[in-house]
């Protein structure tokens, strides 16, 4: 004991847990607040012009016109149904290409060149082709979204399927499992987490091609009224569309955290 | 039944993994596989069930299994390799669903080998929730669920710490003088091998040969009594596979 009285004391310092994040639920909201309340005082003062950004208070008085008046429903009800259709076809279609390709050496082979051809072309640059095939109306709307979603769920949708643990795979056989069994039991359960995390991709993809479905031929949509607005060069509703087509996309995001949640629980 | 290897040769393109393998695994008796690591050892457990064909050889099941057998070679994996997404229950009603049994008769079967393994209040927990011993019992239950002929475990203990692997080796002895159960295992702890094989096949480093066969008479349930002979056979085994093992740990892979 005494020894240790003479001898000099130091605590060790602590150097760990550098890269661990912690939750944080304010920040994000307060952030947007002072984002918006520095471009309110910009704008009103002044010292930011009309043209560069509208005021934040006018954005929020064109949304409020636009409920009032009705037209936002006019506007959501047909976007959403397009939203909703074209990424339903893309998504079911992508899943179902996407597990031929993990589980078929033929489908594979036959079928990978072709989805790696589709993915980097802009479908957007298509929009005409499928105007022709068709038709103006609904119809290349939804084949544009269904295009957009479909690759990026092909290529996430195959890739989890390759992700799946072997072992897994191979207790099924040794067990002697039927093929069909293992694909429906072992390989497709194992494979959702990342197909969920393929959807989040795909699904802003979809959002960002339904504005430029309604680019051609719509008289009522989200993307219609953004494009309007801005041809007018009427900053307030354009920003007002832009922040429901980010209203839309958070929503999504928050729906599929809530199915992984409850489908993934079993995730550590 | 019985499991018999005929001079099984193995390779994986040009690498040599086993070399002229003969192998007898008879009923009621536990085969211990040991070696050094990369001998071949689970790839021969691999080739006995049928996980994976060999480049020559042959492998014959002698005699009929058991009516009631629904997958007569059945193995015990070294990860457990449970689905994490079942509990517990479901993780072994999976390998009685392809059967075409009622409903009832799965439940009975699970709620039976749940209770030989002591695991019948953890029936719906997840496997995330369960430590490794625990995991590797629920493997276990699965596999005699399915009533197997022969049981092929690769390194079951491997993956946990020695505490509860000698839990584990306790509840196998046990198992075994309760049902007599045959099987093939696959370790490279040398005292696993002496506790539970009846026979021990030594492999030399790859390609893996039949170095020695170490049979042990001990009654599973004695050999408590008798460590020192134990002692003295795993001090045999160990002399036989210390070269290889040094020479094996310098080769390139």
């Amino acid at each position: 004991m005494n020894d240790q009285n003479k001898e000099h004391h130091k605590e060790v310092p602590f150097r760990g847990g550098g890269f661990t994040h912690k939750p944080m639920m304010y920040v994000g909201p307060i952030v947007f607040a002072l984002l918006i309340a520095f471009i309110q005082w910009g704008t009103t003062a002044g010292w930011i012009s009309n043209l560069t950004l509208p005021k934040p208070s006018g954005v929020a008085q064109a949304l409020i016109d636009l409920y009032k008046s009705g037209l936002l429903y006019k506007n959501l009800v047909p976007s959403l149904t397009r939203l909703f259709v074209g990424s339903l076809m893309g998504i079911t279609a992508g899943i179902a290409v996407g597990t031929f390709i993990g589980l078929f050496s033929l489908i594979r082979a036959a079928l990978l060149p072709v989805v790696a051809a589709l993915f980097p072309v802009p479908k957007i640059a298509l929009l005409p082709l499928f105007v022709i095939w068709f038709g103006i109306d609904e119809g290349s709307k939804y084949a544009l979204i269904a295009l957009g979603s479909f690759t990026p769920t092909v290529v996430a949708t195959y890739a989890a399927i390759d992700n799946v643990d072997r072992n897994l795979i191979r207790m099924g056989q040794s067990f002697g499992l039927k093929w069909s069994s293992i694909v429906r039991k072992i390989v497709l359960p194992g494979a959702l987490p990342g197909i969920l995390s393929g959807l989040r991709i795909s699904l802003a993809i979809s959002i960002i091609l339904l504005v430029a479905a309604e680019m051609l031929g719509a008289n009522y949509g989200i993307g219609a009224y953004v494009l309007q607005a801005g041809s007018l060069y009427d900053l307030e509703r354009l920003f007002a569309g832009v922040f429901i087509l980010s209203v839309i996309g958070v929503i999504i995001n928050w729906f599929i955290g809530v199915i992984e949640r409850k489908l993934l629980s079993w995730r550590t | 039944m019985k499991l018999i290897a005929k001079d099984i040769f193995h390779s994986y393109g040009k690498v040599n993994v086993l070399k002229g393998i003969d192998l007898e695994i008879n009923k009621h008796q536990i085969v211990c596989l040991v070696g050094p690591s990369g001998c071949g050892k689970s790839t021969l457990l691999r080739l006995l069930g049928g996980l994976e064909k060999p480049s020559s050889g042959q492998i014959f099941q002698i005699g009929e299994p058991a009516k009631n057998t629904l997958n007569p070679l059945t193995y015990i994996f070294q990860d457990f390799a449970l689905l994490p997404w079942r509990s517990v229950y479901d993780n072994i009603s999976l390998v009685l669903e392809d059967h075409g049994m009622k409903k009832k008769d799965i439940k009975n079967i699970v709620d039976d080998v749940l209770a030989r393994t002591k695991l019948s209040e953890f029936a719906n927990a997840m496997p995330k929730q369960l430590s490794g011993g625990m995991k590797q019992r629920v493997a276990i239950a699965r596999a005699l669920s399915v009533r197997p002929a022969v049981l092929l475990m690769d390194e079951p203990l491997s993956a946990l710490d020695s505490q509860t692997s000698a839990l584990l080796i306790d509840d196998l002895i046990s198992l075994w003088d309760r049902e007599k159960f045959t099987a093939c295992y696959v370790t490279h702890n040398l005292n696993e091998a002496v506790q539970l094989g009846h026979k021990i096949v030594v492999l030399s480093r790859r390609p893996g040969t039949i170095r020695e066969i170490v049979e042990i008479d001990i009654p599973l349930n004695k050999r408590k009594e008798h460590m020192n002979e134990l002692t003295i056979k795993q001090e045999h085994l160990w002399n036989l596979m210390r070269e290889e093992a040094a020479m094996a740990d310098k080769e390139l892979l």
